[in-house]
Order: C-alpha cells, then sequence, then structure tokens
C-alpha cells in the first residue's frame, strides 16, 4: 500500500497489488522508473512498475518462488513428521487429519484411475494440498503482508502465488509433460500419434484428426492453469476492491466474499487434482 | 502479467515436493492405514469368534446342567429304592427273629411240660405205690410188684 509516492490513487493501489516482485536483467538503454537510462551491459535489479514487462523470459517472481516454496515446505514438513511417526494404533490428532486428507486422495485416485502407477497418488496429494495452501494465502488480508514487506523495504508483494499465471502454468505444465511421458511409455511412440491422428474419423482425415487431436491435447495444460489462474486472479481482485472501500463497510462485503472463497479455493484445488488424475487416465488407457 | 522464469521455478519445485511425498509421506502413511485395517478387520473376526464360542460355551452349560440334574434324580430315586429296600429286609429279618424266638421258647416250654410230666409220672408211681401198700395194708414184695407198678406208670 506505501509506496515512495505516499498517496495512492485506486488504480495505482490496484496495479500495485497485482504486481509480482520481479527480479531480472533490464537490458541496456531502458529507461527505468526514476527516469535514469540502463547503460551498458544492462543490470541486475528489482523490476518497478512496468519494468518486469522489459527483463523478457529470463526474470523471477520472488514473491511467487518465495510463497510457494514456503508453503510447498510446510506442507511436505507437516506431512513428513506425521508420515515418520506414523502408528496403525490409535491415530493422534495430527496423524488423524492427515490420514483423512490421505484417504480423500487415494478414494479419488482409486475411482478415477485404474493402472498400476505409484506415482499418481502423491502427485494428486501434492497438487491438492500444495494448491489448496497457495490459494487459502488469498484469506490474509489483502494490505497485511505487503504492508510488512514495504515496511521491509519490499516494494511489491504478491502473496497469493496461484494468482501468478506462472505458477500455474509451471504445474500445469509439468502435468503436460506428464501426460506426453506415460502416453508414449504406455502406447510408444507409435501408438501416441496413431491415437493423436486416426481417430475420431479415421485415417482418410488424417490432417483433420490431428489437428483436432493437437488442439485437446495442448487445451489440457492451458485449460488446467488458466482455469486456477483465472479464478484466484478473480477473486484477489475482488478483495482488492473491496479494500479500496471506507474501512467500516468493508467487512460487509468481505466477510461473505471470504467466506465464499473457503469454497472458492477448495474447489479449485479439487478441480486441478482430479482433472489431472483423469488426464493420467486417459494418458494410461488405450483407445 | 509476464511469463518468465517462474514457470520453471515452479516447475522444479513442484517436481520435488512430489518426488518427496511419494518417496517418505504416502508410502509409511497408507502402509499404515493398511495395517489398521488389518487390525480391526482381525480384531472384529476375534469378536465374532468369541461370540460363537460364548454361544457354544452357554449350550455346553445348559447341557451340563441339564444332565447332572437328571443323574440328581436317578440318584435319589435309586436311594429311595434302596431305603425301601432296607426298610422292607428289616421288616422280614424282624418277623423272621421273632418267630425264631416265638419257636425256640415254644420248644421251651414243650421240654419243661415233658419234664414236668415225667417227674410227675415218676411220682405217680411211687404214690401209687404208697397207695396201694396203704390200701392193702400188707407188705408187698415191692420187688415182685415194681413191675407192675412202672407198666401202670407208663401208661399215664
Amino acid at each position: 500500500m506505501a509506496s515512495e509516492s505516499g498517496t495512492l490513487t485506486s488504480s495505482e493501489y490496484i496495479s500495485h497489488h497485482l504486481t509480482n516482485l520481479t527480479f531480472g536483467k533490464l537490458p541496456a538503454g531502458t529507461t527505468r522508473y526514476d527516469g535514469s537510462v540502463v547503460g551498458e551491459g544492462g543490470t541486475w535489479t528489482f523490476a518497478h512498475g512496468t519494468e518486469a514487462a522489459d527483463m523478457g523470459f529470463w526474470a523471477i517472481n520472488v514473491d511467487t518462488m518465495f510463497w510457494s516454496i514456503a508453503l510447498g515446505l510446510m506442507f511436505v514438513w507437516m506431512f513428513q513428521k506425521v508420515a515418520k511417526s506414523v502408528t496403525d494404533g490409535v491415530p493422534g490428532n495430527t496423524q488423524n487429519f492427515v490420514e483423512s486428507i490421505i484417504e480423500f486422495i487415494d478414494e479419488n485416485v482409486k475411482s478415477i484411475f485404474h493402472h498400476k502407477n505409484d506415482l499418481i497418488a502423491p502427485l494428486s496429494l501434492t497438487i491438492f494440498v500444495w494448491i489448496f495452501l497457495m490459494n487459502a494465502m488469498d484469506l490474509v488480508p489483502v494490505d497485511w503482508i505487503p504492508f510488512v514487506a514495504s515496511e521491509m523495504g519490499i516494494s511489491y508483494m504478491k502473496v497469493v502465488p496461484t494468482t501468478d499465471v506462472n505458477a500455474t502454468l509451471g504445474m500445469a505444465l509439468s502435468v503436460f509433460g506428464l501426460i506426453i511421458y506415460y502416453s508414449v511409455k504406455e502406447k510408444g511412440v507409435g501408438g501416441f500419434l496413431a491415437e493423436l491422428s486416426l481417430q475420431p474419423l479415421g485415417k482418410w482425415m488424417l490432417p483433420f484428426n490431428l489437428f483436432l487431436e493437437l488442439v485437446g491435447l495442448f487445451a489440457k495444460p492451458v485449460s488446467l492453469a488458466l482455469r486456477l489462474f483465472g479464478n484466484m486472479y478473480a477473486g484477489e481482485m475482488i478483495f482488492i476492491l473491496i479494500a479500496l472501500m471506507p474501512f467500516w463497510i468493508q467487512w460487509i462485503l468481505s466477510v461473505p466474499w471470504a467466506i465464499f472463497h473457503i469454497l472458492v479455493i477448495t474447489l479449485q484445488a479439487f478441480i486441478f487434482m482430479v482433472l489431472t488424475i483423469v488426464y493420467m487416465a486417459m494418458a494410461h488407457d488405450h483407445h | 502479467m509476464n511469463i518468465n522464469l517462474t514457470i520453471i521455478g515452479q516447475a522444479i519445485a513442484f517436481a520435488i515436493f512430489v518426488i518427496f511425498c511419494m518417496k517418505y509421506v504416502w508410502p509409511p502413511i497408507t502402509a499404515a492405514l493398511a495395517e489398521r485395517k488389518k487390525k480391526i478387520a482381525e480384531g472384529l473376526d476375534a469378536a465374532d469368534r468369541a461370540e460363537r464360542d460364548l454361544q457354544l460355551a452357554k449350550e455346553k452349560a445348559a447341557a451340563d446342567m441339564r444332565q447332572s440334574k437328571e443323574e440328581a434324580a436317578a440318584i435319589i430315586e435309586q436311594a429311595n429304592k434302596r431305603a425301601n429296600q432296607i426298610i422292607d429286609e428289616a421288616k422280614d429279618q424282624a418277623r423272621e427273629e421273632a418267630e425264631r424266638v416265638k419257636a425256640s421258647a415254644q420248644a421251651e416250654i414243650e421240654q419243661e411240660a415233658n419234664r414236668a410230666k415225667e417227674a410227675l409220672r415218676a411220682q405217680v408211681a411211687v404214690l401209687a405205690v404208697a397207695g396201694a401198700e396203704k390200701i392193702l395194708e400188707a407188705s408187698i414184695d415191692e420187688q415182685a410188684h415194681a413191675q407192675l407198678v412202672e407198666k401202670l406208670a407208663a401208661e399215664l
């Protein structure tokens, strides 16, 4: 919220909240936010304002990475702690909690995925819990963490990693990689190509089939990434808009929206997981 | 909304978490769950078996009870019979004893009577002789008449 310029207009406030903390190399000749021009050889720095766009691909969103890894570590730490002291006798509270999640995931995987693959269940567990935790950052009031960060001299801080398309796309592309890997592994290169080109209309319509199937194939990771991103981005945007209202009226809107969002964050994590399992099952199935 | 290296960073972090999960989280917990499932199944099984055993034991106890009741009844009946028998035997013995006593008493009485007769007879002879002496007032040769007197006495 607080920035160098002091007071912010509404649009500045919104765009500030939607800007990642990006670290990258500004190419030589770029005009910086303060009017200075980057000298010979470029400069490695944190982006201000729209500078992230100038950095191109070789930049990294530090806040996204930090929060996602921190939440991921929290997840594996908690689950591994339970796994280490797991007992088949009477479970403690944490174990009970973890077990209920694991059984929930296991049920879903078993009902959708009927092949033998030891990766799918842990993959689904990671997707569900990790995305849930990242989404849940949405429920932290929008100004708290950015305020603390700005007090520490960090000017941008977007705390919900899933509102960064890079994060969702990173996961979706990993899933896409697994789709390709298992399709080829289960059916062979020929089998996979046949599946892409010889249906639904038979070999005489091969180009048409190929086009159709390729669109379908690439739509999988894109829809996976954009669905999660879009939902979380929109939700975050509404929280930010609510935060622009006078403080005494905010809760009337933000409390219902937050309660509704509890459903959304769980649902989005669940959808991502279920679609991943479905795609994995499709990759294993022979058509 | 810039696509940048974060994609790869996320993919790497994702892969690491998934692999960690696959190695250290999922297997032990699911193994424990399966183990617990087995334990519960065994426990339920044992409970069923125990219930069945209990049922059998109850039936056996009831049967034993019935049998011992029957046995007890038989024993009592037998005892009653034996008691009656003993009483009958005792009665018979008593009767026999009584008869024996009576018989011996009768025999004794007869003996006494005979003895008395004998004594009477001897005295009758003497009396008769004395009477005859008196009647005849004469001395009779005792020797000559003894035979006669004795014959008389025997006829008495």
